[in-house]
């Protein structure tokens, strides 16, 4: 199977970074955001930021695919 | 009419519903083996978006969550990561498991294995450790059901005859019309879901404290330490988190049945898009967080986590709404556990029984072995049901420390060329007898780590090993994986 490029890979890892490792980082309270406790905020924020750097691979992905060697 | 009789009435005609469309989905094709099972490989976008979004809207997400954020407060944040995660990771698999399984006829996970890896045995061992796992699954969904239509009916309808028609009409509407009937009444119930989710999230906080804002900025000043890891648990702290969000969102798609639900998708750009955008969906999820916080303040002296929304839902809504999700809740539980058993029952007939213990077998045969199989496994998992106990994430949790030792074989059997079937078994059967002995003895976590996070990478560190120091011969490998 052809593995997936770099950039994909990479764009992909971003989401990964954001929430899931870094959870010391952002687990806090404060500071409230819209209401919400910090940590409840940026997940919440990273759940809407993931399908947008998913579109990113998706875009980099299906322009690789358009590769001569591939059914159109 | 007494609310009793509202709810009862709201909540009979949401699962009769449900249940109709069920039996007359697909009423008028040929079941024969793969219509059955995997619909005909022909559902677009729409309906595989369904299929896979109702499986994630579970119980799990229902009860479980909204439980463990109320009981054990800042860990349950893990299930909104990694359900998120989850699709990041499928995007990079799932299409190319798509392209293996329609050139090979593949119809469940262990197909896949004794494709990929030319070994019966390997693939028996992969059926046994699905089925395996999703006992507790079952047993979860299950529970759930007795749980909401009790509640929901002000304690009219007790939790076990509320799990045994529960089970009933799943065991029915299944043996009647297979995938087809699931994917139609998870349409149904997902409308009723999200309702259901979005009132809940929003009407609990807004009745209670007068908007959601203000229920955290109280919760906040009273309990603080509950918002953050480790909450109320004394060892659920960040490198529990970080170990549980990667175990389960690699075992995410491991579970047998959504990876036979890969099978029925049209295209694999179709599994692409949907994995591009089914994070979204996971944004009810966060709902479910706030009536969960929102009953710590309501309820502060309650033993049973998984029982407190619902309790404060009647308390604070009226009959007919209390109907709904009454009716909702239950079909939430229905359909994985239609799933559920579908998947267990095709895995017995097709990939263990017939392998290995009568390979003449027709594959009408199978057909009528497997629903023979599902009216089997619902009785032996609504006995596990009424005898059995653990929180609803617990008994998720341990599910997926099973499955997730599938990932291994799964992803370096279409990346890697070197992996051997020799080597995978060896992984596995390490992975599972580690998880399991760690669940069994409570050492789970272990050093601050999920235990089956542990066992997954003994698991990784095993099949890479082994598979360097066998022999492998380019015959063994897979032609269309190269």
């Amino acid at each position: 199977m052809r593995r997936p490029s770099l950039g994909a890979l990479g764009l992909a890892s971003l989401p990964f970074a954001a929430m899931c490792f870094s959870v010391a980082l952002w687990d806090r309270v404060q500071p409230m955001i819209l209401g919400l406790p910090f940590n409840l905020f940026w997940l919440t924020l990273w759940i809407v930021l993931t399908p947008c750097c998913m579109w990113g691979v998706y875009r980099l992905e299906s322009s690789r695919n358009r590769a001569p060697d591939h059914d159109p | 009419m007494t609310p009793a009789a509202t709810a009862l009435a709201v909540m009979a005609a949401i699962v009769a519903i449900g249940t109709a469309v069920g039996f007359l989905a697909g009423s008028r094709r040929r079941m024969d083996l793969e219509q059955w099972s995997v619909g005909g490989r022909g559902f677009g976008t729409v309906l595989v978006f369904l299929l896979m979004a109702g499986e994630v809207y579970t119980t799990f997400a229902f009860l479980g969550v909204s439980g463990w954020a109320y009981s054990r407060g800042g860990p349950a944040l893990y299930a909104l990561a990694y359900l998120t995660l989850a699709y990041v990771t499928a995007f990079f698999f799932l299409p190319q498991l798509w392209e293996v399984g329609r050139r090979h006829g593949m119809q469940t996970q262990p197909d896949f294995f004794s494709v990929v890896y030319r070994n019966p045995y390997l693939a028996g061992f992969v059926c046994v450790v699905g089925i395996l796992a999703f006992v507790p699954y079952l047993q979860l969904q299950l529970a759930g059901i007795g749980i909401i239509v009790s509640v929901a009916s002000f304690g009219h309808i007790g939790r076990i005859t509320a799990m045994c028609v529960g089970t009933l009409l799943v065991v029915a509407f299944v043996f009647a019309h297979g995938v087809r009937a699931v994917a139609w009444v998870s349409v149904v119930k997902d409308f009723l879901m999200l309702f259901a989710a979005i009132v809940i999230g929003i009407g609990i906080p807004l009745a209670h404290f007068g908007g959601i804002g203000a229920m955290f900025a109280a919760l906040a000043h009273a309990h603080p330490e509950h918002l953050v890891m480790p909450g109320a648990t004394a060892n659920l702290g960040h490198s529990w988190y970080i170990s549980t969000v990667i175990l389960t969102s690699c075992g995410f798609y491991m579970w047998p049945h959504a990876f036979g639900a890969t099978f029925t998708a049209k295209s694999a750009d179709t599994l692409r898009r949907n994995a591009v955008v089914l994070p979204i969906y996971s944004l009810t999820l966060a709902l479910m967080f706030f009536a969960g916080f929102a009953v710590v303040l309501i309820l502060p002296h309650f033993s049973d986590g998984d029982l407190g929304l619902l309790t404060v839902a009647s308390r604070t809504f009226s009959p007919w709404f209390l109907g709904v999700i009454g009716g909702a809740g239950a079909l939430t539980a229905m359909v994985p556990a239609a799933i559920l058993l579908l998947t267990a029952a095709t895995l017995f007939a097709k990939n263990l029984y017939r392998p290995l213990f009568a390979p003449g077998m027709s594959d009408d045969g199978v057909a009528r072995l497997a629903r023979a199989m599902v009216v089997v496994l619902g009785a032996t998992s609504l006995g596990l049901a009424i005898h059995g106990g653990g929180t609803l994430v617990s008994l998720l949790l341990t599910g997926y420390a099973m499955v997730t030792q599938c990932f291994p074989g799964v992803v370096l059997g279409l990346y890697w060329r070197r992996v051997t079937g020799t080597a995978v078994f060896i992984g596995m059967a390490a992975g599972v007898l580690i998880a399991v002995l760690l669940m069994s003895t409570h050492r789970d976590p272990i050093a601050g780590l999920n235990a089956g996070f542990v066992a997954l990478c003994v698991n990784f560190a095993l099949t890479i090993a082994a598979s360097l120091a066998t022999r492998t011969d380019t015959a063994e490998l897979l032609p269309g994986l190269t």
